[in-house]
Formats: structure tokens, sequence, C-alpha cells
């Protein structure tokens, strides 16, 4: 439903998405979990054909966003961070106005406002002014926005930020409700929203994907493992398994191949090295090793950057960073 | 055209939304009305004058009634169109609500026109206040009516170049005020671009007298619609609206 592939982004020379691929099957949730200034939101706008990519290529419901993006905007629907609201319209208005961009047939239109009025909960809320909404209300109504035109893909950036606990869980309720009809992005620095919501897991930091994997996974591989990067000249068919049966190995994952190189992540029970025995296995097997390193940091150090724990209103440190 | 139709409701209806549209017409009426009382005093006591000497042929209302007060008119479009563009862009830009936009199926330029027409659409009803104080003429006097509507065609017009150079300049900036200030220097300067020219030589003379937007308004007053002005106008507001579109685009690229 969704395809990335070697989306990259500069900003004069700050590259703010960096080489990012993925895919997201029709009726997904995907979460897109990284600390703030990861690229998270520019690869979102990318994606809605809100800004172009500097390099790559991104597909939306079969339509690439650059060469045909009228097609593309009109299967993606988009919260932002802050939902885009009118202040001095009615919530009605608002939605009818959408519905129109959207291109939502004069036909169904009032039907489709009241239905996804309904939907988000707000059809009390119908003839209020939206500058006069609370912010639960806003980020509902920015969700029934995106939900106008009845699109094959939502993409939701933060979509729980600035919400109170009874709040946010009401809106994952409603997000997991959406999805099998809807294909979802979402976005979230905060970590159980990920493992409640999502079924799959893409793990951003200063512009780049490094992890690609279901939360429970992800979380397993965290807590109880470490990952070695092994890069090898001459593997054949049988390499995975040959490293797999080293002692000490729980997992092997072929991560990437050209010319006979093959570099392998190798996973091992935490606080045991297995870098000789790797080494030994690589030699005997008549390979060339060609790297050898840890890979743990890297994921590591992102989880470290991410909110851990629901903290809704987190007290403010002086010089402290508050992500939530 | 639907969308643009859509984006020009929308714009139209936020006006009157907020003060602006109230605000705009409000004291554009005041104001108007203000000159065309002044100038109709003077008027009768002109014509009393003549009335006294008699035998002068009657006086013409055209000449010496209308086409003073759209004089007049011109100056207060300096201050008032400015107050109708500064929002278009910045406000959209600075709620983010341009992030919706930019989103949705329809095309920038689309976008763009929406906005130009709705701000077109306000500024015409502003103008449009003025043709009440103008049919009363009609109660009590013979004015011809085919200048009138010329002028008014060449109102719409010059409205027109200045709203497409200020929704463009307000792409520029999110900071309203800002947006006021730039629109309402660079109208200045295009008012009286020409004043240099009788200083400058011959080329430039012409250069800028044809660059002016007031100078392309009088033979329109007069009841005369020239093509090299029709030209000149319609162009500006091309200029004007391709400008908007490559801001918006450039915006899109720099993120």
């Amino acid at each position: 439903m969704i395809e990335v592939q070697h989306l990259t982004k500069r900003y004069g020379r700050v590259t703010a998405v960096d080489d990012v691929s993925f895919r997201v099957e029709r009726g997904e949730i995907l979460g897109f979990l990284g600390p703030n200034g990861a690229g998270k939101t520019t690869t979102m706008r990318i994606l809605t054909g809100y800004m172009p990519a500097t390099e790559g290529r991104a597909i939306v419901a079969g339509f690439d966003v650059f060469e045909q993006p009228i097609e593309a905007k009109r299967r993606t629907g988009y919260l932002p961070e802050t939902p885009p609201l009118y202040p001095d319209m009615t919530v009605r208005e608002y939605l009818e106005f959408v519905a129109k961009v959207k291109g939502v047939l004069p036909a169904d239109r009032a039907a489709r406002v009241r239905t996804v009025m309904e939907r988000v909960h707000v059809a009390d809320m119908a003839d209020r002014l939206c500058a006069k909404l609370s912010k639960g209300y806003r980020q509902r109504v920015g969700l029934a926005q995106a939900l106008i035109h009845n699109p094959d893909v939502l993409i939701l950036d933060e979509p729980t930020a600035g919400l109170d606990p009874k709040q946010i869980i009401e809106t994952r309720e409603l997000i997991k409700q959406l999805a099998g009809d809807h294909t979802i992005i979402l976005s979230t620095h905060i970590l159980p929203e990920v493992s409640q919501t999502c079924q799959r897991v893409v793990i951003i930091n200063r512009g780049r994907v490094v992890a690609v994997d279901t939360p429970d996974n992800l979380t397993a591989r965290l807590r109880g493992s470490e990952t070695m990067y092994v890069q090898v000249e001459g593997a054949g068919a049988d390499g995975r398994a040959r490293l797999a049966a080293v002692p000490g190995v729980t997992r092997v994952v072929e991560s990437d191949r050209r010319d006979g190189v093959v570099g392998y992540e190798v996973e091992s029970a935490r606080g045991q090295d297995v870098r000789r025995e790797l080494a030994r296995a690589v030699v005997t097997s008549g390979w060339g090793l060609l790297e050898l390193r840890p890979m743990r940091m890297s994921l590591e150090e992102i989880f470290l950057e991410l909110t851990t724990e629901e903290a809704p209103e987190p007290a403010p440190e002086p010089g402290g960073t508050v992500y939530a | 055209m639907r969308n643009v139709v859509a984006i020009a409701q929308k714009e139209l209806k936020s006006y009157f939304a907020s003060p602006i549209a109230y605000i705009v017409i409000g004291v554009f009426a005041l104001l108007f009305g203000y000159f065309y009382i002044t100038i109709l005093a003077y008027f009768v006591r002109q014509s009393m004058t003549m009335g006294q000497f008699g035998g002068a042929p009657s006086m013409n209302v055209n000449q010496q009634m209308i086409r003073p007060l759209i004089q007049n008119f011109l100056i207060l479009l300096l201050f008032m169109l400015p107050a109708i563009t500064m929002r278009t862009y910045s406000e959209e830009k600075r709620s983010g609500t341009i992030e919706l936009l930019l989103t949705s199926p329809i095309t920038d330029f689309q976008i763009v026109l929406g906005k130009f027409f709705g701000a077109l659409a306000l500024y015409s009803i502003m103008i449009g206040v003025s043709l009440i104080h103008i049919l009363l003429l009609f109660v009590y006097g013979k004015p011809e009516w085919k200048p009138i509507a010329t002028a008014y065609l060449g109102l719409v017009l010059m409205g027109g170049c200045f709203i497409s150079v200020g929704v463009f300049i307000s792409t520029l900036t999110k900071n309203q005020v800002v947006s006021y200030m730039l629109t309402f220097a660079v109208f200045l300067f295009l008012w009286i671009i020409n004043w240099i020219g009788s200083f400058a030589g011959p080329t430039i003379d012409s250069l800028t007298q044809y660059l002016s937007i007031v100078d392309h308004f009088d033979d329109f007053g007069k009841g005369v619609i020239d093509t090299t002005h029709l030209i000149y106008y319609l162009s500006v507001i091309t200029f004007g609206l391709f400008l908007t579109a490559k801001s918006v685009d450039s915006e899109r690229w720099r993120g």
C-alpha cells in the first residue's frame, strides 16, 4: 500500500532524512518511532505530498507522490502535528470545506460529514467554532478531517501528543478500529504507544532507519540480546545456518548482499561475547572476514532518548529534556 | 474550477467571520462618503456660480463630479488593499492550515486562484458600496453611464493588480504586519515610479510611465477601453499570480 524507496531529504547542508526505505501492507498499522528531530515529520510530509524529496521514491496507494501527486493525495488522509483547523469556522463548516477540497462529491458531502463526526465523537460540537474547542476535541476534528474522503492511507503525526490519559486511550482505540479499512502510519516518540497500537515499527534516528520489526520482537531483542554485524566474502547459501550453529548465537538475519559480500546481523544472549567463535566459524568455513562489529549501540542509544513510560504530564526540570 | 470556487468561498467567508471585512468596508464607506459630500458641495456651488452668469453650458456630472471622485478613490486603494491581502497566506502559514491545503488533491495554482478571487470578491463588494453614491447622481442628474462602467472596470482591474502582488507578498511571511507594510511599500512604489522619469532621460521616462499602475487607469476613467491598458493590467495580474505560485512551490522545497 505504501512503498518508500531510498528517500532522502536535505535542507541545505542538513540531511533530515537519509536513505529511508520501508513498506506498509494493506490494513496494517505501522508505527514510526524515534526521538524528536529524527526525521519522522519530514518523512510524513514527503509521503503526503507536502514537500518533495531530494532523492528517492514514495508510492502511496499505487501512485508515485511526485509523479501523480493529485491521485496520491486523493487517497491519503493526513493529520499534521498541529491539527490544521480554521478558528473562525464551526466544526461542521470546516469539515464541509475539507470535504470539498478533498473531492467528496456534493451529493455525499453532508452524509460523509455526519458519519465522520459520529465516528470520532465530535457530533455534539458540530456548531461550535474551532477556536473554542479543547485540545482533545481539536485533535479529534483533525482526525475527522483526515478521514473525510475515506482515504486508503492515513498518515497521523503524533496523534496523541498533548492529550490527557483518557483521551489517549480513546484515540488509540479509535486508530485500532480504523485499521483494516485504512492503512495507517502513525508517528510517536512514546514506546508503549507503539506496542499498544502498531503491528510493525520502523525505528528512525537522525534520519536513518535503524530497525524494522514487530514491537514484541524489538522489545525482546533490546532487553535480552546483543547484536553483531558480520560481513563476509564468499559465503554460500548455507552461510546463515553456519553462523547460527555457533554456540551462543540465538538468531541470524541476512541484512545485505552484493557481489559475493554478505552482511549478517547475529544476535546472542546478553553478556555473552561470541566474537571469537564467530571469527573462527567464518575462517573455518573458508570465507573472508571483512567486518565484525557490535551493533547494539545504535538501537540502545535511541531507546534511551525515547519516552519509555507513559508520562502524560511530566514535571519539567530546569535544563532537562521533556519529551511528552 | 470547483476547487477554485471552494477556496474563494472559504476566503470570502473568513473575511466576514473576522473583523477585516467590516473594518475595510466600513472605513471605505466612511471615507468615500466624505469625498462624495465635499466634491458634491463643490460641484453644486460651481453650478450655482455658473448659473448666475447665465447662458453658460450646463456642467458635466461625469467630468466634474465622478472623475475627481474616482481619483480620490484610488488613493484609498493604497491603504485598503494591503489590509485585504495581508492575511491570505500569512495566516495559513502561521496556523499550519497551509498543510491541509497543500496535501489536498488540488494544485497550487488552484489555491492561488482561489485566494486571488476571494480577495477580489471582497474588494468588489467594497467598491460596490461606492456605486450606491454614484447611482444617487442618476436620480438628480443625467450622468452618462458608459464612462462610469469603464471606470469601474478599470478599478476592478487595477485592484486585481494590487491584489495579485499583495497575495504574493503574503506568501513571504508569517507575520501579517510585515505583510501589510511590505505590500503598502510596493504599492506606493508602483504608484510613484514615474516620478523619476522626468529627471532620468526619455528611455527611463517612458519605461516608468509604462510601469506606473495608476497611469494606465486614466483612460478607463475617461470612458475609453484601450487594449494597451487592458493587456498591461492582465499581465501584471498574471505575473503576480505566477510569482505567488512559484513562491509557494519554493517554500515546499525549502520546507
